[in-house]
């Protein structure tokens, strides 16, 4: 089985490719990309003229739900999302029902996503048992039963010590601490970012000073241990200078931002839709112009959504009540191209390598190249296409999105997983 | 949200000052009478015209007789029966600062139409106590009424098409004493 | 100046002759308080829904006998006495009660934006009774009536607003109506009861009580409540009522004799307010309180008196 891409214009960061070219795919792999390849007999052929080809995009911050919370999410609507979205492959985060913090529930994962999933996943394991932040969960077995990375991702590890035993102890397995940063004794109860908005709306705010705090502890405790720590979310121009310093020293942190973090501000809070409430909170305009030039210049490594799919009844009541995060898969791709590539603000090579190889390269996963013999997870970016965000149409099954109704042009046009293309 | 108000002009003249003054007296005289002198006799005006006539009357009466009579203020907003249909009501408030209890109150207003101002206009003075009796003072009378309202006094009887509107200009408010009819504009 | 508004929800989305009409209208309506018959028909057949999720026996009370006096029917609907003790959501309670199609509905709640949701949810007109820390724009109100009668016009009056800013929805609600009148607004209180940034909404900050009561016109003192001591906002109830009760002492040495004092009530006698000062002869607390029927009749009228607009 072979398929051949021809006419579309190859963005391929990790081989410094960008130019018209074809990819020829055998198998599930790819085979070669150069200009005028001929079909071999028997192969598919697609045109993909005024396409943008891409090695598969991976989002390795989501929250698949499965097991325990299958009817905000599951293996199977969580993937298809990512398929539609333009994503070939997932990290999935460790806050399930149980927690995925020992092997068989990894393994129940995997299975899962073998069985029905549509594009690759891989489990984050839990840092701590039961994500409760007080004893270190079986971080060996787990990396050993496929876990790609560890994170507490919805709570903060609040336990310096603890976090410090936690990097020292995974250093032999090569896989990064993903950090959920967040000093929680900072904000009381806290539902949006602490600042003028949240003054007028009488709401309480943790102030970005709280994920600062916890940014520059992790960064001192990967100084201490030399472990790699990947802080998720990134959210504020405090934590950008932070992690800028600390990859100037040589530390090993990596970062992460959000498409709903670079292109929304605490404004949108205004009008009380508990779709624009997730944590991090939404900051400021200052914040957003610093994750934007932090993107472009590489201090924050990759793109992630956060994907966070959460049931109506928990995201249409009172704001202060309403569950954290919003989805994200099958919005991020056309509104980074929309709002970020097309006005200017981010390269579209940027913008293609900060979705593939980077994320490729922190979690050491395959993918992200489109060299010969390389996984066949492309990505094609319809750059001209023009569209609605409906929130009705999406293949999760949450609907949580402060983007509905955005007008965009440019999204993702197909999505080819090991040489085979998905329909989600 | 208010429909376009279709704009109007002067037809004709049916009260001078000379006229609308002697109409005045005349009621007021009529009122004496009618009720055997001043004693026990209060005044409440319909906002806006109705309250400046019936201070009008009162000096009258003073004037005639001497008696200072009380004038009160009615605001009926409150009691309307198409509240609602006319987008969303001004209040301006009801000042009545005495007792109407056994009382005869004069309710004076400039024009009686279909009668349901005045309609209200009994629901509120009920409401704020029981008068012996309550009569009904207006300057013009045009006709056309909706519900059994029969004034007790009157300026001029004045036959009037519907479409027609009178115009009560007072020299408190419009800085001159006349009456008039207007007719709208033609497009 | 015509009501063309379908909810009252702030007064930060109010303009100034907005917020005067709503003033005038319950200073019209404050007659009716005095009548031997205290009903007029003016809502006859339309009905108000008070929904409260937050015990408030006083604006409840207030709400009901505003509508009853308009001649509406007036239903109560207080969580803990029904549906909401079963686990129901506010927002299927909230159209459960829809669907008895109500004029409308008043809510207290303890959200903030509870009031912007239900006016995105219910077809009806919605009054804010109070959201979470976020508004109470009929207490506004009621503090504007009350002042523009003991001082006759807004425009340059100076007002100090002392004690848990950051947990006050009147507070809010004061400072926007207060500034678009025209008036100084100082905040004051310690600096952990000081919401961040409260220098944008157009107003003065002052740490210190004698700095803020000098030269004011009118001092506005809020309820202090007892959790803030539990969440480390401020050290012991005895020492914010030496530093920041208000005692005749005080007024006497800093304020002006004229000055007006308020509290949107219920009084902490001995915290905020020495009991000498709230039943002393600058207070005006029970004029705040008189004045609430009017304002909340003011409300309903004008909201549910211009249903279906012009014909």
């Amino acid at each position: 089985m072979s398929l051949l891409v021809k006419n579309g214009r190859v963005i391929d960061p990790a081989n410094g490719v960008d130019g018209a070219q074809d990819v020829l795919i055998v198998g599930e792999k790819v085979e070669r990309v150069g200009k005028n390849l001929q079909a071999p007999a028997g192969a598919e052929v697609l045109d993909a003229l005024g396409k943008i080809v891409c090695p598969g995009f991976i989002d390795i911050h989501v929250h698949l739900r499965e097991p325990g919370h299958e009817y905000k999410e599951t293996v199977a609507t969580g993937t298809r999302a990512a398929a539609a979205g333009g994503f070939t492959a997932v990290a999935c985060m460790a806050n399930t029902s149980p927690v995925n913090d020992n092997r068989s529930v990894t393994d129940y994962i995997r299975a899962k996503a073998r069985e029905e999933g549509a594009v690759r996943v891989y489990p984050i394991g839990a840092v701590t048992r039961g994500l409760r932040g007080e004893e270190l969960a079986e971080l060996a077995e787990l990396a050993e039963a496929g876990c790609v990375a560890f994170s507490d991702d919805g709570q903060s590890v609040m336990n310096a010590g603890l976090y410090r035993r936690a990097m020292e102890y995974v250093l032999p397995f090569g896989v990064p601490v993903i950090s959920h940063a967040e000093d929680t004794t900072l904000g009381h109860r806290w539902t949006m970012n602490e600042g003028v908005v949240s003054t007028e709306l009488g709401l309480p705010g943790a102030p970005g000073t709280a994920e600062d705090v916890m940014v520059a502890r992790d960064i001192l405790l990967a100084e201490l241990t030399g472990a790699h720590v990947h802080i998720a979310h990134l959210s504020t121009a405090g934590a950008v200078r932070l992690v800028r310093d600390g990859k100037a020293r040589g530390v090993r942190v990596t970062a992460e931002v959000t498409p709903h973090h670079l292109l929304l501000t605490e404004e949108a809070v205004r009008t009380f839709d508990p779709n624009t409430k997730m944590a991090p909170p939404l900051r400021t305009k200052r914040d957003t112009e610093a994750l934007i030039e932090a993107l472009a210049d590489g201090t924050i490594d990759c793109i992630a959504t956060d994907h966070a799919p959460h049931a109506l009844a928990e995201k249409e009541g009172e704001f202060d009540h309403a569950a954290f995060g919003v989805v994200g898969l099958e919005t991020a791709v056309g509104l980074l191209l929309d709002r970020l590539v097309r006005p200017g603000l981010l390269p579209l090579a940027t913008l293609v390598s900060r979705l593939s190889r980077d994320p490729a390269r922190l979690l050491n996963l395959p993918g992200g190249s489109l060299a010969p013999g390389a996984l066949a997870d492309v990505t094609i970016l319809d750059p001209e296409a023009a569209w609605t965000i409906d929130p009705a149409r999406f293949r999760s099954k949450s609907r949580n999105t402060p983007f509905g109704g955005f007008t965009l042009t440019g999204g993702p046009w197909m999505t080819i997983v090991g040489g085979a293309v998905v329909r989600p | 949200m208010a429909t376009p108000v279709p704009r109007f002009r002067e037809k004709a003249q049916v009260l001078d000052e000379a006229a609308l003054d002697r109409a005045l007296t005349r009621i007021a005289h009529e009122i004496l009478e009618k009720n055997g002198g001043a004693s026990d006799l209060a005044f409440v005006g319909l906002r806006t015209r109705g309250v400046t006539l019936a201070h009008r009357l009162a000096a009258r009466i003073a004037q005639i007789d001497g008696a200072t009579l009380p004038v009160g203020t009615l605001d009926i907003t409150l009691y309307r029966d198409d509240l609602g249909l006319r987008g969303a009501p001004v209040i301006r408030g009801t000042d009545i600062p005495f007792s109407i209890k056994n009382k005869t109150v004069i309710l004076v207003d400039d024009v009686l139409f279909t009668g349901r101002t005045i309609r209200a206009a009994l629901d509120a003075i009920i409401d704020l106590g029981r008068p012996k009796a309550i009569q009904l003072a207006i300057l013009i009378d045009r006709g056309h009424r909706e519900v059994p309202i029969r004034p007790d006094y009157v300026g001029k009887n004045l036959p009037t098409s519907r479409r027609e509107s009178v115009a009560v200009r007072l020299r408190e408010h419009d800085g001159e004493d006349r009456v008039v009819i207007e007719e709208p504009e033609e497009a | 100046m015509v009501w063309t508004r379908k909810h009252l929800l702030t007064m930060r989305e109010l303009d100034a002759s907005e917020i005067v009409l709503l003033v005038d209208t319950a200073a019209s309506l404050q007659e009716i308080a005095t009548r031997e018959i205290k009903k007029v028909p003016a809502l006859r057949g339309k009905t108000i829904v008070n929904l409260f999720y937050e015990p408030s026996t006083r604006t409840r009370t207030s709400f009901e006998i505003a509508g009853k006096w308009l001649s509406a029917d007036v239903v109560n609907f207080s969580a803990g006495g029904s549906s909401t003790t079963k686990g129901e959501s506010f927002i299927d309670t909230a159209k459960n009660i829809a669907a008895m199609s109500p004029d409308v509905v008043v809510v207290r709640h303890s959200s903030a934006g509870a009031a912007e949701l239900l006016a995105r949810t219910l077809p009806c007109s919605i009054v804010n009774a109070g959201d979470g820390a976020h508004e109470h724009p009929t207490q506004a109100l009621l503090d504007l009536l009350t002042i523009r009668e003991k001082k006759a016009h807004f425009d340059g009056l100076h007002v100090a607003i002392v004690g848990d800013i950051t947990h006050s929805r009147v507070a809010r609600s004061d400072i926007h109506a207060m500034r678009k009148l025209g008036m100084t607004v100082t905040v004051a209180g310690p600096p952990t009861l000081i919401p961040p940034f409260v220098q944008e909404l157009g107003v003065k900050v002052s740490y210190r009580l004698e700095d803020a009561i000098r030269d004011v016109d009118v001092i506005m003192m809020l309820r202090l409540q007892h959790e803030r001591m539990t969440n480390g906002l401020i050290p012991s109830l005895r020492e914010y009522s030496r530093y920041w009760g208000l005692t005749l002492d005080k007024l006497a040495k800093h304020a002006r004799p004229d000055v007006l004092i308020m509290h949107p009530g219920p009084v902490n006698r001995g915290i905020e307010l020495s009991p000498e000062v709230a039943d002393g002869p600058y207070s005006v607390i029970l004029d705040q309180v008189a004045k609430g029927v009017a304002v909340r009749m003011g409300v309903l009228l004008l909201l549910a008196g211009s249903k279906g607009g012009a014909p």
